[in-house]
């Protein structure tokens, strides 16, 4: 009973309360303690608003500019296929109609928004060249997509409707204004009076935009006419090589690893290596595949097999520390069950364990390759930029092999081109990843909440 | 792509093989499955794998051996002296796999007849300008002895996949017709399938390993072969980063460890407080609504693919530092530090707040494994939440922190996307934030994108600074690691 013992007389030890002070009454000390109790709350409260706040500002941007992508700015025209420029013998024999090149069309393109222009009755000091530069470069292209495959209308008027260049799209949408445009020398002011005049007239309007999703991309001049379509697929045959390969492997190792394995150095070095790649950059696992896959083994560089192969290597430790937690889960008395009546170890393993360990595995997977599909870096290494993702493949093989790209590539490769009309795409690239991503991730989550078992 | 069509093969066979074995094991008990030793689709497994896994196993590694043995073998057709002054062997090689494939390509695409490609002389024709038309571009003329080469190793190439695709059906066929033989009733086909099925499961777990030893490998030979064409002083010593694909390049890894570090930090100096901060105001105070409601919102950060973080350190984090920091007159601050939107701080920045949740929930749960009862101890003796915080969990859980903290860092040393996009491409040693650096990561994927040549030590230098990169995160995981266990407190 020190406490007691001890005369508090002694004015060594500072006391908290002075005498005669009222208890009631907070000394300053308390005061100074209870001051940095609200401090430090508030330090807490202001880290997580401001991590709250960063996701919000990183939503928002990201919607705020992507959105736009979704929309395209078109521009209907009537347009008169003159058999005089696209079919001089005038026997629609498809070899002499595949001769006009898009240059052929341009003049076309040009009569038709002449003679638009003179129908409303616009007044503008521009030449039929000028006119025709508010169309995206595509337009001819379109046009003669539709002769070739209908030459049946040549001499017809047909209605169309033009992507109109990006200057003019990104007009429309506010990115580009009068004061921005002094010295570029695709669009000029005159245009965009021309512009005005056509979208009070509703020939120039934006719509949903179903090309951006299913499209392919294009080439640096036409950022109006690039879409996500082809890389996706590209992400699509990535993701069936990682699922096909990661799931049985990664299953099979956990397997082993939780039901049979001894306790021994070797099973050590295995652990600890799973857990080690897991913490390996994602770049690391790029190096491996350009020298392994690319440069020793000579697969094709760009091919979706490749960067499934990457990827596959990448996802495989998220995948078995899921699985190895979710065979952990089941309990003991399950394999004693079975065991009990007369089954095999693997018997018990494979026709109980495994099953009621489905789900967790499921999820696992569905989140390992969540991550498969928004991983970049690696895929920069074993060329899946770079180029343009043209043409959807046509068969599985080709899928696999033929060069593509992946979502997040494509997007990598929009945000380094130098129009700034291709970052609107990239944001809005992001979208569409997103939206997988969080799909991906609510199924897991449903899956888990769903089927999860608590023993 | 005939490999592809030999699996298919492979697998049709086993499926068939399913069904014969089976049948065969019911029909030699007469149709009664209670006479056979195991269930009867062990039978047919059995078969199946038999017929499947040796030869695709002998498969797989034909088609790594086969690469490795015909380069040794044609790489003793080049005489020494016919290796240029300042090259390699394996630099000879790369032309004249190059020059293979070129014509491979070419009589794909029907350019030459495969007769042409067997006997054209760079004597008499001008093999480049032929390739280059088919779309292979050659650095320089091909010279006869790699021509000869060349040609060679084709011609090895296409026996040695002729034979393979022999010897895999053989392997396959004598697997079926093994096992099929062998099926019948008093066969104990169920104690031979599950060896083989425990064989496979070893070989999955054992794949873990073969990818380090990919990983170290691949990146260790391209590294050594780096190091005979550059000299080693030169990439750990030098102090300048310059590389020159017209060869003389200083390539130095310090600065560029240096912008690293630099953009490490800063990103460190945001996540740990903010995330620290959050751990505890999550664990200590938070109600448990707020918990459920703000814990999983903060972790969406950790699940955002890093490209977006690029993309919004370009797009918009980038600029708006240089509306604060550049513009002169114009911008909010009046000043001009800052020129263009790639700087350290930018890059840094955005992966402080891609780190948050990485070190927020590490940390969570290292607060959350203090026993409560040592909170209770001190809240008795009076003191303050936050005192009880500070003095007595934070101590308790410091070595914890301390991994999560050096976790958080290896993750930002190894990071790529957002300092690709963000970081820019100088490589220099500054201070100052608000300029332009590089990293790592950012020169290997610089150095590996478009065509890369693997005779040039500006290609090579990308291994160096993988192998480094790699020695460096494992190294932070393995300290990590260590310090958890060392300085863990045992509460129980």
């Amino acid at each position: 009973m020190t406490d007691l013992s001890q005369t508090p007389a002694s004015g060594e030890t500072p006391m908290p309360q002075k005498r005669g002070q009222s208890l009631l009454e907070p000394s300053d000390r308390t005061k100074r303690r209870n001051a940095a109790e609200t401090r430090f709350k508030a330090y807490g409260i202001g880290a997580i608003a401001i991590g709250l706040l960063m996701l919000l500002v990183l939503v928002t941007t990201i919607f705020s500019k992507g959105l736009g992508a979704f929309q395209q700015s078109f521009v209907t025209l009537q347009v008169e296929l003159l058999e005089s420029k696209l079919d001089k013998n005038g026997n629609r024999d498809i070899d002499d109609i595949k001769k006009v090149t898009t240059f052929g069309y341009a003049p076309i393109i040009r009569g038709a928004i002449e003679a638009k222009v003179t129908e409303l009755g616009i007044d503008t000091p521009l030449k039929a060249k000028d006119m025709a530069g508010i169309l995206s470069k595509d337009a001819a292209a379109t046009l003669r997509e539709y002769v070739v495959t209908n030459p049946g209308q040549i001499g017809e008027t047909v209605e169309f409707r033009f992507l109109a260049q990006s200057r003019v799209d990104g007009y429309l949408k506010g990115r580009v204004s009068r004061d921005s445009i002094g010295n570029d020398k695709n669009i000029s002011a005159g245009q965009l009076d021309l512009v005005d005049a056509l979208v009070a007239a509703g020939v120039v309007e934006k719509t949903f935009n179903l090309a951006f999703i299913l499209g392919s991309d294009a080439s640096d001049a036409r950022p109006e006419a690039a879409g996500m379509g082809v890389s996706m697929l590209g992400s699509l045959f990535m993701m069936l090589v990682v699922l096909a390969l990661a799931l049985p492997i990664g299953v099979a190792a956990s397997i082993y690893l939780e039901e049979f394995a001894p306790q021994n150095w070797l099973t050590d070095i295995i652990e600890v290596n799973i857990s080690n790649l897991a913490a390996v950059p994602s770049i690391v696992f790029g190096i491996l595949g350009l020298a392994v896959f690319i440069n020793y083994m000579h697969l094709p560089s760009s091919a979706p097999l490749v960067g499934g192969l990457v990827l596959t290597l990448m996802t495989l430790p998220t995948i078995i520390i899921s699985t190895r937690a979710s065979l952990k889960a089941v309990p003991p008395s399950i394999r004693d069950a079975a065991l009990g009546v007369g089954a095999s170890k693997m018997q018990s393993v494979f026709h109980h364990v495994l099953p009621l360990a489905a789900p967790g595995i499921l999820t696992g997977t569905i989140i390992g390759l969540a991550q498969a599909l928004g991983e970049t870096a690696p895929l920069l290494l074993i060329g899946m930029v770079g180029f343009i993702a043209s043409n959807a493949p046509d068969s599985i093989a080709s899928g696999l092999l033929s060069p593509n790209s992946a979502m997040p590539a494509q997007i990598y490769e929009w945000a380094k081109r130098a129009d700034p009309a291709f970052y609107e795409r990239a944001w809005g690239g992001i979208i569409i990843l997103l939206v997988f991503l969080i799909t991906m991730n609510t199924l897991a989550v449903i899956l888990r909440r769903r089927f999860e078992r608590r023993w | 792509m005939p490999t592809i069509w030999l699996v298919l093969v492979l697998i049709a066979l086993s499926v068939a093989g399913f069904f014969l074995g089976r049948n065969r094991a019911l029909v030699s008990a007469n149709g009664n499955p209670k006479d056979l030793h195991s269930l009867p689709s062990y039978y047919g497994h059995n078969v199946a794998l038999s017929a499947l896994v040796p030869a695709l196993g002998i498969l797989a590694v034909w088609l790594l051996l086969q690469p490795m043995l015909i380069d040794t073998r044609v790489s003793q057709m080049i005489p020494q002296d016919a290796v240029p002054e300042g090259t390699t062997l394996g630099l000879v090689m790369s032309d004249v796999r190059r020059v293979a494939e070129g014509l491979d390509i070419a009589v794909a695409q029907g350019a030459m007849t495969p007769e042409q490609a067997r006997n054209v002389r760079t004597e008499f024709s001008d093999v480049r300008g032929r390739l280059g038309e088919v779309g292979v571009a050659l650095g320089a003329d091909v010279r006869p002895e790699v021509m000869r080469a060349a040609q060679t190793y084709r011609s090895m190439s296409n026996t040695g996949t002729t034979l393979m695709t022999i010897v895999v059906a053989l392997v396959a066929i004598g697997g079926f017709a093994w096992s099929y033989g062998r099926t019948h009733k008093d066969f104990r086909a169920r104690n031979v399938v599950e060896q083989g099925i425990m064989a496979l499961l070893i070989i999955a777990a054992s794949l873990a390993i073969l990818t380090t030893i990919g990983i170290v490998l691949s990146m260790l030979f391209e590294t050594r072969n780096f190091f005979t064409l550059h000299p080693w002083t030169d990439f750990f010593f030098g102090g300048t980063w310059a590389p020159n694909f017209r060869g003389d390049s200083e390539l130095s890894i310090l600065p560029l460890l240096w912008g690293t570090f630099y953009v490490s930090l800063i990103a460190l100096l945001v996540a740990v407080p903010l995330g620290l901060f959050a751990a505890i105001y999550l664990s200590e105070y938070a109600s448990s609504a707020t918990r459920s409601f703000a814990k999983p919102l903060l972790e969406i950060l950790a699940g955002i693919p890093t490209i977006v973080y690029g993309l919004f350190a370009l797009l918009t984090v980038g600029p708006a530092l240089v509306r604060f920091f550049g513009r002169g007159e114009d911008g909010i601050l009046g000043v001009e530090w800052m020129t263009g939107a790639t700087s350290v701080l930018t890059a840094g920045l955005v992966m402080g707040i891609m780190l948050i949740p990485f070190v927020s929930s590490l940390s969570d749960d290292i607060i959350n494994a203090v026993p409560q009862a040592m909170r209770d101890g001190s809240l008795g003796l009076g003191a303050t939440k936050s005192e009880t915080v500070r003095q007595v969990v934070i101590p308790a859980a410091l070595p914890g922190i301390v991994g999560a903290v050096l976790l958080a860092a290896s993750r930002a040393i190894g990071e790529t996307m957002i300092v690709v996009m963000g970081a820019g491409a100088i490589a220099k040693f500054s201070g100052n934030p608000l300029e332009a650096m590089t990293t790592i990561t950012t020169r290997i994927v610089s150095q590996l994108t478009g065509d890369t040549d693997f005779a040039s030590p500006e290609t090579l230098v990308a291994f160096a600074l993988g192998l480094t990169l790699f020695v460096l995160t494992l190294g932070l995981n393995v300290l990590a690691l260590y310090i958890v266990r060392k300085y863990r407190e045992q509460y129980d």
